[in-house]
């Protein structure tokens, strides 16, 4: 056990420090974060302001302006731990040009190297971008300052209650994003080139992820959709939690679907890998 | 005696048995095949459309039923014109593909079961971006292999050390593998197979791209640490050079299928046909009509350079002597070069028309 923890710990410090190697790409993609929020904002004052001037309401689908930006700053939040850039990419193009040789040959599983790796890119990635985050958050502190609000306070919640459960979804978000997408990657081993799957994937997950919009705005029909896929647990779920739109029910089944979402991606993840290499020692190589 | 053997057995438990094991082969293959299914497209934008619908394949057979045993200690090579199995032999080994057809073992376990006792006990190298880490230091990566293979730190260290000095790359283990050259990565990625001291190495064109310098340098390298440590190794290559310096055995492999397996001299003997003769005619001799003793392959008064079968040497030989007046006179085999790469391309030959006729009759799936 010990041993093991030894290489774990060896394949997490080479993924920090490989990380390390890109400064600028790194301070850059840090950067590119935050530009679509800025847009938001302005985007929903404008669609606040119109609302207000037809209707004289101040809300939209149970939602303030405040709420909404602070839903937004909330998902980029959920997609730091969820979004996996690069992750299924790599692994189909490791398959495809034969990298993948490597963990047939050496005593060292695939999926685990990936993850250790990923979670070391994305410690790197909190440790630097805890700055530009907390300066954003103070910037739009105004938008947060009715919290702690929503469902799970009237149900008697404290803020640490609310605080444990918003980590827990995050850190769920964060496997499930993995494991999901470990597995479009694994495609790699029937179909040579998964980029195009990887386009309808991110863009099912830009909007049922409930990262263009709350999911909750959803009419019920469409929320019953959403609902049939994991994807809202990687980016709306999480920001739920945190504003109350979610009831404390609502809250801890949810959580149990996303474990068992998780488990069964953690499972399909095993069985793709181990009839993949299957397949490709018997046709690739 | 006997007492004493005891003796040591008790002390070294395990060591003894490995002594008095009857020697058997560390690699044994039986009729070891393997076909792969490549995509057939035909030339063109509506072959294209048609492929998207209907596919067809061709079954290709890389390997062909190979049998080989190879004792442990021993340094074989494997050597073949492009697309003639070698690689895919060693990936079989390796047990990166699984075989259509054969057995073989290695050092007793199935390669392709992939188990991690295996793993541990050998390894491949084929190609630059194996196993280092592009973007850090080789350091790294040698210390990932470490943890990985479950090196112990002092026959880390002790492996690292000897490795380093042998291969000069000491200075180079900080930079970033991607600002080597080819050469020092070849070493770096020798370094990082050979840290866990596998028993077996497989080593696909370990000198391929590199300069004279530097693939004198890993042959050097790979014959001291061979003899050394008395590891098997299997390599491939495309360098007489390499081969001549470093096997006691070559293996020839054609067609996915084994043509000659014995020393490099012996190569002559089963290839060669011809001699070389070079005669070194007196100033006032005219060569006259030499050309009917032997084929010319020079004529530059007063050398000449003759091709004369092998079963007629002696016999020629003296009729040239009874004819001419001989200052000198030069009996050689052809440059092993030139042999294999006649047969190589004797074979290569033979391929096209079998392949012209296969494609006549289909071969699709």
């Amino acid at each position: 056990m010990y041993v093991r923890a030894r290489t774990w710990w060896t394949i997490f410090r080479i993924g920090v420090e490989e990380r390390l190697v890109y400064r600028a790409d790194f301070a850059l993609g840090t950067l590119m974060r935050f530009l679509p929020i800025i847009t938001q904002v302005f985007l929903w004052g404008a669609v606040f302001e119109s609302v207000k001037h037809v209707s004289g309401g101040d809300r939209v689908a149970g939602y303030t302006y405040q709420n909404m930006v602070a839903y937004y700053l909330l998902t980029m939040i959920s997609r730091a731990f969820s979004s996996m850039p690069g992750l299924a990419s790599g692994v189909s193009s490791q398959i495809r040009n034969g990298e993948i040789k490597k963990f047939l040959i050496q005593p060292v599983d695939l999926i685990g190297f990936m993850l250790l790796n990923r979670i070391a890119h994305k410690l790197v990635y909190y440790v630097v971008a805890i700055f530009p985050f907390a300066a954003v958050f103070w910037i739009c502190k105004d938008f947060f300052a009715d919290w702690p609000a929503g469902k799970l306070v009237e149900a008697g919640w404290s803020s640490a209650d609310i605080m444990l459960v918003y980590v827990i979804s995050l850190l769920l978000g964060f496997l499930l994003g993995f494991f999901l997408e470990i597995c479009i990657g694994l495609i790699g081993f029937w179909f040579l080139e998964v980029t195009s799957l990887l386009f309808v994937y991110m863009l099912l997950n830009f909007f049922l992820s409930g990262h263009m919009f709350p999911l909750d705005m959803l009419p019920s029909w469409a929320e019953t959709i959403v609902d049939l896929f994991p994807l809202k647990y990687l980016a709306y779920y999480p920001a739920a939690i945190f504003l109350g739109q979610l009831g404390p029910d609502e809250v801890i089944t949810g959580l149990w679907i996303e474990i068992g979402w998780l488990l069964m991606f953690m499972v399909l993840a095993r069985l793709m890998y181990w009839f993949g290499v299957k397949q490709y020692s018997a046709f690739g190589g | 005696m006997r007492g004493s053997a005891e003796v040591v057995s008790r002390l070294f438990g395990c060591r003894q048995q490995i002594y008095n094991r009857p020697i058997m082969a560390i690699i044994e293959i039986q009729g070891l095949a393997k076909s792969y299914r490549v995509y057939q497209k035909k030339e063109g934008l509506a072959a294209s459309v048609k492929g998207l619908f209907r596919r067809r394949y061709r079954e290709v057979e890389a390997v062909r039923g190979i049998d080989l045993q190879v004792e442990a200690g021993e340094f074989v090579a494997f050597l073949g014109p492009n697309g003639a199995g070698k690689t895919t032999t060693l990936k079989l080994l390796s047990g990166v593909i699984n075989p259509t057809r054969g057995t073989a073992t290695v050092m007793g376990h199935v390669p392709w079961k992939r188990e991690n006792n295996y793993r541990r006990r050998f390894a491949l190298v084929m190609g630059q971006k194996n196993q280092l880490w592009w973007d850090l230091p080789a350091q790294e990566s040698f210390r990932l292999h470490q943890q990985i293979y479950q090196i112990s730190p002092e026959d880390f260290r002790r492996n690292f050390d000897e490795l380093a000095d042998l291969l000069e790359i000491r200075n180079l283990v900080q930079q970033p593998v991607r600002e080597l050259s080819l050469g020092e990565r070849m070493k770096m990625e020798l370094i990082a197979a050979l840290l866990h001291s596998p028993e077996v190495l497989f080593l696909d064109e370990p000198t391929i791209g590199l300069d004279v310098i530097a693939q004198h340098n890993i042959q050097q390298f790979l014959k001291y640490y061979q003899e050394q440590r008395g590891i098997t190794i299997l390599l491939t290559s495309h360098y007489m050079k390499d081969v001549a310096a470093l096997c006691q055995r070559v293996v020839i492999i054609a067609e996915g299928e084994l043509k000659y397996d014995g020393s490099l001299a012996g190569i002559i003997e089963e290839f060669s046909r011809h001699k070389v003769v070079t005669l070194h005619l007196s100033d006032t001799q005219s060569s006259g009509d030499i050309r009917s003793f032997g084929e010319i392959i020079s004529n530059e008064h007063p050398k000449v350079k003759l091709r004369i079968p092998r079963n007629q040497v002696g016999q020629t030989i003296s009729k040239i002597l009874a004819t001419y007046v001989i200052e000198d006179i030069a009996v050689e085999d052809p440059p092993l070069e030139e042999l294999i790469a006649d047969f190589f391309s004797q074979v290569s030959r033979e391929k096209n028309t079998a392949a012209g006729n296969a494609d006549d009759q289909g071969g699709v799936r």
